[in-house]
């Protein structure tokens, strides 16, 4: 892994280290009761906050997740090399794109 | 009596049995040079001084890697009296119980595991104090005699050929610490590389093997660490 | 006989790590696209909230929410290994990391209905 993918990895981590922990506390807090769209939308819909976050979160996450699979592929099939790589870079844009069109659709809803 | 397998062969083989007495304060190589002296003078294994001081012995033993010279039998076998004696993993068996060492060295040189004296040397003795951080840092790393323990222990070395492993870049690490070499830039850029001290997963398997109670784990987040503060600009 | 190295702590902290962070990847996308049902209204996203409730699902929720804490603890670890002049007995400190994953995702199963 070259040092930008090391730094990449590593600093994608102290960002979701925040970004998950902040995420747990919603999810248990959110499914007391039971969850029901009606109650997500009124958290997320119009809110400038939660948009924030969850890009922020999206980026972080499409960055962090494919450095990841790039060591576990390389190191556990005998897959590797640039076709890899354009893979996992595939498989980012692939998470961005869902993760913000999600994020969006709940703050427009 | 002890019921000894021993691995024969290169990576292809099988193991032989042995029986061999128990005695008291035996050691794992007195078991193998008495079966290679007595039984077997096929066996091919290595040993030297014998004394815990330069690391020829390593194998494994029982499914750990040892030294066999400073593991006592008692140690390890039970009272099922089995033994089982392997050459390590993660490098080419010579023969038996004997693995080829040259790949272990060439990448100690390949993460510049090497003092670079630079312009000056020879110039006057360097004054280094011996209770800085960064000479406190080499000092934690530099008792490592090469057995290769660490190294055969090692996933990220089994499961990434071209991974410099623990000891090379302990080794690069007590360099880049040593106030008197020359040569860090190109050591820097030799363990940052692919399959560098980032291929580290922190399993700390090296740590907890090695014989002489080193750290390469935190030798290796050493280099992590310097490799990220140049490359974001903070060294010179 | 499996060998001594991976009868480690630190083997099953790596291997726990990274059997959490596959799976957390795999389920990622699949987590978009469920959110995103939204887009064809608010009934769509009940629909499918309806299907969440089927005991199976409930399960794999609770070990998703589990993994996730799994692999932030494990990969905090990592963090605290190679950052801080921090010294860990290693045993000590992934029963810490299990502790709490284990700890969130009880925490999640007492608060869903």
């Amino acid at each position: 892994m070259s040092a930008a993918l090391f730094i990449a990895q590593r600093a994608t981590a102290a960002i979701l280290a925040f970004a998950v922990a902040g995420h747990l506390a919603t999810i248990v807090y959110a499914v007391r009761g039971g969850l029901t769209a009606a109650e997500v939308l009124a958290r997320t819909r119009h809110n400038g906050w939660f948009l924030a976050f969850y890009a922020l979160f999206v980026i972080a996450a499409a960055i962090h997740a494919p450095i990841g699979l790039r060591n576990v592929v390389r190191e556990w099939s005998s897959w590797r090399g640039r076709s890899l790589d354009y893979a996992l870079a595939a498989f980012c844009a692939l998470l961005v794109v869902m993760g913000l069109a999600a994020a969006l659709a709940l703050y427009a809803a | 009596m002890l019921k000894v397998e021993v691995w024969r062969g290169t990576r292809q083989g099988r193991f032989q049995s042995f029986d061999v007495p128990r005695r008291e304060h035996q050691t794992i190589l007195d078991v193998v040079t008495e079966i290679q002296r007595e039984q077997d003078a096929t066996l091919a294994y290595r040993f030297a001084c014998r004394v815990g001081m330069c690391g020829s012995c390593a194998m494994t033993v029982n499914g750990r890697p040892r030294w066999t010279c400073r593991t006592r039998v008692a140690e390890v076998v039970g009272r099922d009296n089995r033994l089982r004696l392997e050459p390590l993993p993660n490098f080419t068996v010579v023969k038996d119980l004997a693995v080829e060492m040259t790949g272990f060295f060439d990448k100690w040189r390949d993460a510049k595991g090497y003092f670079e004296p630079g312009g000056h040397a020879g110039e006057g003795f360097a004054v280094v104090s011996p209770t800085t951080p960064q000479r406190q840092a080499a000092d934690a790393g530099i008792e490592c005699i090469g057995c290769g323990i660490c190294y055969a222990a090692c996933d990220v070395v089994a499961w990434e050929p071209d991974y410099l492993g623990p000891a090379a870049l302990n080794r690069a690490w007590t360099l880049v610490n040593d106030v008197r070499d020359a040569g860090n830039a190109e050591r820097m850029a030799a363990v940052a590389a692919a399959s560098g001290c980032q291929a580290c997963h922190v399993h700390m398997n090296c740590t907890e093997f090695c014989p002489k109670g080193l750290a390469p784990t935190y030798a290796i987040a050493g280099l992590k660490r310097e490799t990220i503060a140049r490359a974001l600009g903070r060294r010179n | 006989m499996m060998r001594a190295s991976h009868q480690q702590p630190g083997y099953l902290a790596a291997l726990l790590h990274r059997l959490s962070g596959l799976a957390l990847a795999i389920f990622l996308p699949l987590h978009f696209l469920a959110l995103a049902t939204v887009l064809r209204g608010a009934d769509a996203l009940d629909t499918f909230l309806a299907v969440t409730r089927h005991p199976a699902v409930k399960l794999a929720e609770l070990a998703l929410v589990t993994a996730l804490a799994l692999h932030m603890a494990l990969g905090l670890r990592v963090l605290a290994v190679e950052f801080l002049p921090w010294r860990e007995r290693t045993m000590a400190a992934v029963s810490l990391c299990l502790g709490a994953a284990c700890a969130v995702g009880l925490v999640f199963l007492l608060n869903s209905p």
